[in-house]
């Protein structure tokens, strides 16, 4: 663990592993784990499904919920050995097992298969998908990956903008989200110049504005991924793909 | 939730890790390199209204061995003052604590991009200006230990950069006498890995190799000096066919014992340079028949002028005894 003179920490903490937890035996930390995993795989599960496996929007629904529910009911992820794949790798196994058994079985998909139903904005989902247009010619690894990423990233920003609100410093995720995440769509991004005058501050307070904010991103970012990694060698491969760097 | 677009995503992932740099004087650009101990930014720098690389320890050397040794960096660019080293315009702290230093910044190609356009020639005399400055960095006690082709750009202008000193050796410093033996790099071929690597397979000599650090000496950057002629030299189109004496040279220059190498880079300097100009080399002792071919192609003009003259002479007298 590393800390900034300001008390920003530069790497994560060691925390309990989602991975672990979610095969553990406490029904507290279980549950906990699973609402982590959940929040950052049903999106790229939702869509495997609907792009690779060309489900109705209807059946991809279902079978969705279905995963996640069977998932925590029958206990899927305590088969996981982190010698044999990273986890995102056999959490997708998983999906596409029970989307092909689904499949051999030719029976239509029940809804939730009476388990409780999971809150899950697939008409976002699916409002996403229509803007995108069609697919590239991915291959599902790939498609897969670039999902969870965009999940990853996507609960990280959440999680600092709620930080940053809550701790009085709304007003560098307000720059941090004007430079770095408010669409752009073909013009440069902002500079340090433009975003002084916008918000009537010295360039200086805004490239230390944004460098904080970008580096508790990151910080968010490697502590959501290692708990969801199912090993420390995941972790650093993981994010040497994300960021091209060798966390320590 | 709204879910981020994948430009968004590709953005982010870039800046994450960038420097937040003291001031309002400089701006981050984009990056544009990564070694083995630091990010190169290309930067603006508004005062002189010019664009600069930065370069930046990476995040996770955050430590204060790593920081001293890219501080030591800079010190030793500082220290040589040579056209063919990058100069240094200042060294700092981040607010996050990471050694950066400004230098200028360097446009061209890698030496062996530069070698598949170019002529051998063209290219040999690139190495030479190398050579110069390794040899100026030799004299100030300062091995480089990670000279390859990457390291060197050839700007615009014919102007040859040697670059990246990160695990430069100053003579009496015994800054890393412990250090690690090579290891394979990891991520890209050009890459050295922190920590673990010090030279990069292939342009090692030896006693690098092996990690016997206290061999180590200016004939160790001679044997990379070597490689790197062998390396272009057949990059270049054609290159296959390379002419003996320079194979004789490149081969020198990789002894495996570091005695049966030059002994200086002058001494290997004046070897291409009497390569170039079509004169014997003491590396290769030369076959009669390639003697009169190498004389025939440097003195080709004269030669065919007496030729021609001979043959009219011949040729008057003949008429004339007619």
């Amino acid at each position: 663990m590393t800390s900034l003179p300001d008390g920003t920490r530069v790497f994560p903490t060691t925390r309990p592993s989602v991975v672990e937890a979610v095969a553990g035996t406490d029904p507290d930390a279980r549950s906990r784990a699973f609402a982590t995993l959940v929040a950052v795989y049903w999106r790229p599960a939702y869509l495997h499904l609907r792009l690779k496996w060309r489900l109705e929007r209807e059946d991809a629904e279902d079978l969705t919920q279905e995963f996640f529910a069977r998932a925590m009911a029958q206990g899927f992820f305590e088969k996981y050995d982190p010698a044999r794949a990273r986890f995102r790798t056999f959490l997708r196994s998983c999906l596409d097992h029970l989307t092909a058994n689904a499949r051999r079985d030719e029976r239509r998909l029940k809804r939730g298969g009476g388990a409780a139903h999971l809150p899950l904005d697939f008409a976002g989902a699916e409002q996403d998908l229509a803007l995108a247009g069609p697919p590239a010619a991915d291959d599902p690894d790939a498609l897969f990956h670039r999902e969870w990423v965009r999940s990853l990233f996507t609960l990280a920003v959440e999680s600092l903008r709620a930080e940053c609100e809550a701790s009085g410093r709304a007003l560098r995720y307000r720059i941090f989200a004007r430079s770095d995440l408010d669409p752009v769509e073909g013009r440069p991004r902002p500079s340090y110049r433009e975003l002084a005058e916008e918000f009537e501050l010295p360039v200086t307070q805004v490239t230390n504005h944004l460098a904080w904010a970008r580096r508790e991103f990151r910080r968010v970012v490697l502590e959501r991924l290692r708990e969801l990694s199912g090993s420390e060698e995941e972790y650093r491969v993981e994010a040497r793909e994300l960021f091209g760097m060798n966390p320590p | 939730m709204t879910w981020m677009p994948d430009a968004t995503v590709a953005h982010l992932r870039r800046v994450a890790d960038w420097p937040d740099l003291p001031g309002d004087r400089l701006e981050v650009v984009e990056p544009i390199g990564q070694g083995g101990m630091g990010t190169v930014y290309r930067a603006r720098d508004r005062a002189l209204d010019r664009e600069v690389a930065l370069k930046v320890l990476r995040v996770e050397l955050s430590t204060p061995e790593w920081a001293s040794r890219l501080e030591r960096e800079a010190k030793i660019l500082a220290r040589l003052e040579h056209p063919g080293v990058v100069p240094v315009h200042d060294v700092g702290t981040l607010a996050d604590g990471r050694i950066y230093y400004l230098m200028k910044l360097v446009r061209g190609q890698r030496l062996d991009e530069f070698a598949r356009t170019v002529s051998l020639s063209e290219t040999l005399r690139a190495i030479l200006r190398v050579c110069d400055t390794v040899g100026f960095a030799h004299a100030h006690c300062v091995v480089h230990r990670d000279l390859k082709p990457a390291n060197i750009m050839v700007g615009a202008f014919g102007e040859v950069l040697v670059l990246d000193w990160g695990i430069a050796r100053v003579a009496g410093g015994g800054e890393d006498a412990a250090a690690p033996a090579a290891e394979p790099p990891q991520g890209r071929p050009d890459d050295t890995a922190p920590g673990t690597v010090l030279g990069t397979p292939g342009f090692m000599a030896p006693e690098q190799a092996l990690g016997a650090i206290h061999l180590v000496d200016e004939r160790t950057d001679i044997f990379a000096l070597g490689a790197i002629l062998r390396a272009v030299v057949n990059a270049v189109p054609g290159g296959d066919s390379a002419p003996r004496p320079l194979v004789a040279i490149w081969e020198r220059a990789m002894g495996a014992e570091p005695a049966a190498r030059y002994p200086t880079v002058r001494e290997l300097s004046a070897e291409l340079t009497r390569f170039l100009d079509g004169l014997p080399v003491q590396a290769y002792r030369e076959p009669v028949l390639e003697r009169i071919a190498r004389l025939y192609g440097k003195y080709q003009t004269p030669i065919l002028l007496v030729f021609a003259y001979l043959v009219m002479r011949l040729l008057f007298l003949v008429l004339r005894g007619l």
